[in-house]
This record gives structure tokens, C-alpha cells and sequence, in this order.
């Protein structure tokens, strides 16, 4: 679970760079869940400074090349502004119900942020 | 996927714990926590609420949050039951800190000390924090 944006908090920085960790040592993840102003990773608006890394850009990359399910809430994401239209590929929409669900079928569920 | 569930509900039952460390109001922590917590529990997990450190404000009775243009959420905590939500728990520490006892809050909890929540958090299949 993902908590915070890509530029307040470093914690969307370390959940990517755990989660491309855990695949490149075989693990699998079930799921990669936004919630809070975590929903901002998916915002594909976002256009970050030529020198800066681009999170969004890193998520998608990462969810095209090893499948890896990036789910934004729904109830956060709309009071966000974040909207099917501008969301970033490998994202999709959903609710809290995933969340829930994946802390039931993985082994562990962990949280980024404060 | 929640679909493919029958009427009964998940088989697997998972023992879940949503630890509220953060006052309620200031940052949006505590009111989607909230929201985490009754989807859980519409789940029919076995859902465990913590409130420690500033969290146990947000329980606390007689919010008056119209000077700070925020809705007061605090009576969902009263709602929780009817969601079969009861085991809430206040750290002892994290209170008498604050001054606070249980006649404070809006709820009834469960008051443990932070050696005994220690022993019940080692005991979670799934710990949510904020």
C-alpha cells in the first residue's frame, strides 16, 4: 500500500524501488495498492523537472514489463481529481475491497508511509 | 475478487489491525482509515482498531469542528458495531498522556498498555497503519 504522492514523501520512491527488488529476486506481487495522496502516482499529468526521476512514468514501466496490478482507490482518487482519463498506463480504478482482498491472499501486506 | 465470493462471505478469515496513530483532523489520515476500516469489516474479517499516540483524539467526545470547516466524523465510531466491528482498543500510555480516560470517549474501548498491544499486534495476519 502506497500512502503518500511522488514529491512530498519519499515513501512512493521506496515502495517502487522494494517492489522492483521483490520481482527481481522472484517474489511475486500480488498487488500494488494507492491510497491517500498516494493516488497521485497514477496521474499521468504529472510532469516532473528533465532531472528529476518520474515516478509515474517508473510505475507504468513496471507494471507493462512484469504484469504487476497498480490499483488506485476509487473514493480517494475522485476527491483527488484523479480520473480514468488521466491515468497513467498500468493503473486502474478501483475500491477499497482490493485492498482488503489482497491482505488475504498474500503472505505479507506492507504500507509506505507515515 | 469480492464477485466470485458466495453469500457466506471469504473463506479465509484474516486477522486485521488498523492502528490510528494521528489526530483526527489537520491531515486526512484519520477520516480515510475510517473508510479502510468499515470495508474490512463489510470483508467479515476479524477487525481490530487501535488507537495510540495522538490517534486517541479521535475518539475523543465533544468534537466541535465547524470552526476548521471539517465535517466531525467521530459518530461513525459509534456505527462500527453495527458493522460487527467491537474490538477497539486505546493505548494506556498514549491517554494518560493526553489526560484522558475512557469516559472521554465516544466509544467503549478496550484500554491496553503498549507491552500488552505489542503481544496482540504479534499476533495480526494484517497491520494498516496511518
Amino acid at each position: 500500500m502506497v500512502n503518500e504522492g511522488p514529491f512530498q514523501h519519499q515513501a512512493s520512491d521506496s515502495a517502487y524501488l522494494f517492489t522492483k527488488a521483490a520481482l527481481e529476486k522472484g517474489h511475486e506481487i500480488y498487488r500494488v495498492f494507492f491510497y491517500y495522496d498516494g493516488v497521485n502516482n497514477a496521474n499521468k499529468l504529472s510532469e516532473p523537472q528533465a532531472d528529476d526521476r518520474d515516478l509515474v512514468k517508473l510505475w507504468s514501466a513496471l507494471a507493462q514489463e512484469h504484469k504487476v496490478d497498480l490499483v488506485v482507490c476509487v473514493a480517494a482518487a475522485l476527491r483527488r481529481g484523479i480520473k480514468d482519463e488521466i491515468l497513467a498506463p498500468g493503473f486502474r480504478i478501483s475500491g477499497l475491497g482490493q485492498l482488503i482482498e489482497s491482505g488475504i491472499v498474500a503472505d505479507r501486506q506492507i504500507t509506505f508511509g507515515d | 475478487m469480492e464477485e466470485e465470493w458466495d453469500e457466506d462471505g471469504p473463506e479465509v478469515v484474516k486477522r486485521f489491525m488498523y492502528v490510528n496513530r494521528k489526530a483526527p483532523y489537520g491531515t486526512v489520515y484519520a477520516l480515510e482509515m475510517l473508510e479502510k476500516v468499515l470495508i474490512a469489516a463489510a470483508f467479515e474479517q476479524d477487525v481490530h482498531v487501535v488507537f495510540m499516540d495522538d490517534g486517541v483524539y479521535q475518539l475523543k467526545k465533544g468534537q466541535e469542528t465547524k470552526g476548521v470547516n471539517m465535517k466531525n466524523f467521530s459518530p461513525t465510531f459509534r456505527a462500527l458495531e453495527g458493522y460487527d466491528v467491537e474490538k477497539l482498543y486505546a493505548e494506556k500510555e498514549s491517554l494518560e498522556a493526553r489526560g484522558l480516560t475512557v469516559d472521554d470517549l465516544v466509544v467503549p474501548v478496550e484500554v491496553l498498555t503498549s507491552e500488552e498491544l505489542k503481544a496482540l499486534m504479534s499476533k495480526q495476519e494484517v497491520i494498516l497503519t496511518a
